[in-house]
């Protein structure tokens, strides 16, 4: 048998006893660590099996070093420290606690050599330390980077880890590290088919990848039940990636859905073409970009919340754009949809060049809460949480605006006008002040959008260029007039999108899209969802 | 019968524009070639193909005026039709670089050398001819605007639907025409021309030329639509646009007038993007961008739709602007071009000249009722049927 591997099960013996009885044969880490530099090899072995035997946790970080030749000990003062190139000199943090002790020339410094065998020694006590770690967090972490090395090496340690874990969890990811240590070994066929039965079974692409290196130099006898493996793996990533990509989908659709649920409102429900519906959205982006200044400067402790006091606010300040936009322009040209096109369009123009005269032309930064940042795993899929909240953000305002426009006097009212406006009049419906509000709401949504937007792409003047024929082919494709259609257009055509991406790419995905749009005007002129009517011009 | 549909393009206000235009054609070219450096009356070289630009984008507003202002089908496409006509031009003109490029290779244009074509694609035979250009410059707006109109107008997509699935079209094209792999230079489209029809593009004579060709087809585009305005046909195509179904229930196939209008306006937009390119020196991607199509529009709705004139005027005066915003105030042109777009759709509904011959009008009617207040007898002239 292998030395280390003697001397490896002594230590886990020892590291055993020690768990039954901590404290009673710790020797003193610092005493440990000062005795590293002295005496040959064999005596630095001992010492790096006495301080994994301490079970300290600071002696991982210390071993790492020791294992990548960082380790020296000062000339001035006999202290063992890590030390990082940089420069000329070695920027130096003290061995156990991380302090940082300033720089020094390699004059200063002599180095604790290793060799082959010291590497193996600090491999297996630092597995130990970790894999026994009391905490299962560190555990599943060693686990998990086992499973990444599969070092046949650290077999006897993992046995024997495996044999005293009790955590479900960090027990899955012992066996699994385990199986793709046997499938390397020269263990027999038996043992070698069930390794690889539980690496299909865990069926990600780490396993993936040990199957594959496995097949070329696996006995002939194996190579089908490997075959299988792979087959079944690959099998499973494909759903797990159709999956992924209706999560894309949706999570693009929900973006789509937000920047064209206000425009639904203006150009579905009023009948209005507003271009400048982007350059809306593009406010409501630079109120959170202003509010995050304010509280950047003056409140940092509330930044959590700012995207709480950007809402209402962008909303605010969107809305009365938006009215003094209805009132000033919009409603000389009611009647002639092509000119409301052109002045909303020189609108935008005007409001873009605004936003590059005060704010300049470059991306502003607009950060992300931290309930916004990172990610989490469900099981095959990663997901973000901004897209996440983005998703439920948009479903929110949709079900809002539907009971807006459905349960309140002003919705009523709202679809009095749409219908007709005359008759509306007549039943004393203000139908002025209804326009303004109903256009006030279309931009004051657009201004919310425009905040959730802020999360996820580059707040610049161009932001809603960007949007606004996508956000007009939803409207277009959903059907005029009708919100429903908006949800369902949105969702459809952002699925499509990301469907269609992995075979043809991103630009030729949109452009199949924009064609689609195109031919499907062409059977349905009114969308997918069309108001019914028998009107000859509607 | 032709014959006599375009003489009639003849009477009125129509022969002076065609007189000033060819005056130009002449003057311009002349004052920049025979007269001495710095005389005040000579063109400047840089401006010769600047007006030259003018002259084609004041083709592309006539082309658009036909659809929009004639026949009320508001295109925000008419750029797509303009960039094919140029890039069918730019193609004749990169195989006339032959092995003067870059690297020399008699066939392949530089781009394609650099993303390593071994052969030239299918679409670029033929475009070492001229007459073959010439065609295509033509064809490819003509049967694409064909195609698409006969979907479009069969389907009875009309108004607004129509205007945002025109958009589509070309910004599907512009994402289309940055692919690299699309062969016709992808982001950086097509440059560095060397001669035209054997003659250097640089030298002044050939931009002389260039100029004139663009002022005599402008002219030529004008009796053209001036012909098809005054004809039977031209009476069917403003009542379709202003009561569509009434029309059709007369019995007219709309479909067919408007298949026809905007057809021969893609046509003309390809002429003048022909035009354009060997003056401008560059075709790329950029001229399909949505927003290049909606300022053409701004500049048909400046001068005038509805009137020939109009978009002329309303091109070079807008543009004329935009070159000198940029120059002086760059940063205030969006301002400028956007207040126009609000400005004018608010208070010039019928655009510069629309709004002068109605102060014309207004002129004359006022001296009628003056005069028939002093008592004279003068027949109350018809006002004319605009």
């Amino acid at each position: 048998m292998h030395p280390t591997r003697l001397i490896s099960k002594l230590l886990i013996a020892l590291a055993l006893l020690i768990a039954v009885a901590p404290g009673a044969f710790a020797q003193d880490v610092e005493s440990l660590v000062s005795a590293l530099p002295e005496g040959d090899y064999s005596d630095r072995e001992k010492v790096i099996f006495d301080l994994a035997a301490t079970g300290d946790e600071r002696v991982a970080g210390l071993l790492n070093a020791l294992g990548e030749g960082d380790l020296y000990v000062r000339e001035e003062d006999g202290r063992v420290i890590v030390g990082k190139r940089s420069g000329r000199n070695y920027t130096l943090t003290d061995a156990l606690t991380g302090e940082e002790l300033g720089t020094a020339p390699s004059s200063a410094l002599e180095k604790i050599r290793v060799n082959n065998r010291l590497r193996r020694a600090v491999r297996s006590a630092i597995g130990q330390l970790t894999l026994m770690s009391p905490s299962p967090s560190v555990r599943l972490r060693a686990a998990r980077s086992l499973l990444r090395n599969a070092d046949p090496d650290s077999l006897e340690l993992l046995d024997t880890a495996l044999a005293a874990e009790t955590d479900p969890q960090v027990k899955t990811m012992m066996e699994t590290a385990r199986a793709g240590i046997i499938v390397k070994t020269d263990a027999g066929i038996e043992e070698k088919v069930a390794a690889i039965d539980l690496l299909a079974a865990r069926g990600d692409r780490e396993a993936l990848a040990m199957l594959t290196g496995a097949r070329s130099s696996a006995a002939p006898e194996l190579q089908p039940v490997i075959e299988r493996g792979i087959a079944g793996i690959e099998r499973e990533l494909a759903m797990w990636d159709g999956l992924q990509n209706v999560w894309y989908g949706l999570s693009l659709g929900s973006v789509l859905l937000l920047a064209a649920i206000g425009l639904a409102i203006t150009f579905g429900v009023m009948g209005v073409i507003n271009m400048a519906h982007g350059e809306i959205v593009m406010l409501g982006a630079y109120t959170t970009f202003a509010v995050q200044q304010v509280i950047r400067t003056s409140f940092p402790g509330l930044f959590d919340y700012s995207l709480a006091i950007a809402l209402p606010l962008a909303f605010l300040v969107t809305a009365l754009v938006g009215i003094a936009i209805e009132r000033g322009i919009i409603r000389w040209l009611y009647g002639r949809p092509l000119e409301t096109l052109l002045a909303t369009w020189g609108l935008s123009l005007i409001l873009q060049q605004t936003v590059r005269t005060i704010f300049g032309p470059n991306n502003r930064e607009v950060g992300n809460p931290s309930w916004m940042s990172g990610a989490f795993d469900l099981a095959g899929l990663s997901i973000t949480w901004n897209r996440l909240w983005i998703i439920v953000f948009a479903l929110v305002v949709f079900a809002v605006l539907l009971a807006v426009l459905n349960r309140t006097p002003l919705g009523l009212q709202m679809r009095a006008v749409t219908q007709n406006r005359r008759m509306a009049s007549s039943m004393g419906i203000r139908t002025p002040w209804v326009d303004a509000m109903t256009f006030g709401l279309g931009s004051g949504i657009a201004g919310m959008a425009g905040v959730a937007l802020s999360q996820i792409d580059n707040v610049s003047p161009n932001l809603g260029q960007s949007y606004i024929i996508d956000s007009f082919m939803v409207v277009v494709f959903g059907g005029v007039g009708n919100l429903w259609g908006t949800l369902v257009g949105a969702l459809t055509l952002g699925v499509a999108n990301k469907f269609l991406e992995p075979y043809a790419g991103a630009v030729l995905a949109k452009i199949f899209i924009l064609v689609f749009i195109i031919l499907f005007i062409q059977r349905r002129p009114r969308g997918l969802f069309a108001l019914k009517g028998r009107a000859v011009d509607a | 019968m032709i014959t006599k549909t375009l003489l009639r393009a003849f009477d009125g206000k129509a022969i002076w524009v065609v007189a000033i235009l060819i005056a130009i054609a002449v003057a311009v070219p002349a004052s920049n070639l025979y007269l001495p450096v710095g005389h005040p009356l000579r063109v400047p070289n840089h401006f010769v193909p600047l007006l030259g630009k003018y002259l084609t984008y004041a083709m592309l507003a006539l082309a658009l005026d036909l659809v929009w202002g004639y026949c009320g089908i508001l295109s925000l496409g008419h750029g797509a039709f303009f960039a094919f006509g140029g890039y069918a031009m730019g193609m004749y003109l990169m195989r006339q670089i032959g092995d003067r490029g870059v690297y020399a290779n008699p066939v392949l244009p530089d781009f394609m050398v650099f993303l390593n074509y071994q052969e030239l694609p299918w679409f670029w035979y033929g475009f070492d001819m001229f007459w073959f250009a010439a065609i295509m410059v033509v064809l490819v707006p003509g049967v694409l605007a064909f195609v698409f109109g006969w979907f479009a107008f069969r389907s009875r997509v009309t108004g607004v639907y129509l205007s945002i699935i025109t958009q589509a079209m070309t910004y599907a094209l512009l994402l289309a025409f940055f692919r690299n792999d699309m062969g016709f230079g992808g982001n950086n489209g097509l440059t560095d021309f060397k001669d035209i029809l054997g003659a250097p593009l640089q030298a002044g004579s050939t931009r002389a030329a260039l100029f004139a060709a663009s002022a005599i087809a402008l002219a030529l585009s004008f009796i053209v639509c001036s012909a098809i305005v005054r004809s039977k046909l031209g009476k069917v195509l403003v009542a379709v646009r202003d009561a569509e179904s009434r029309t059709r229930f007369l019995g007219y196939r709309v479909d067919n007038y408007k298949l026809f209008a905007f057809t021969a306006s893609a046509v003309i937009a390809g002429i003048a993007g022909a035009l354009y390119v060997p003056q401008v020196g560059i075709i790329n991607p950029g001229e399909f961008a949505p927003a290049n199509s909606i300022e053409i529009v701004i500049w048909t709705a400046v001068g005038g739709r509805g009137t020939l004139i109009g978009p002329i005027v309303g091109a070079v005066l807008v543009n004329a602007g935009k070159s000198w915003f940029t120059g002086v105030f760059p940063e205030f042109w969006l301002f400028a071009l956007g207040g126009l777009f609000v400005a004018v759709t608010l208070f010039l509904p019928k655009g510069i000249v629309g709004a002068l011959a109605q102060g014309w009008t207004a002129l004359k009617a006022q001296r009628v009722s003056a005069q028939a207040e002093d008592g004279s007898d003068a027949a109350p002239e018809p006002s004319p049927a605009e």
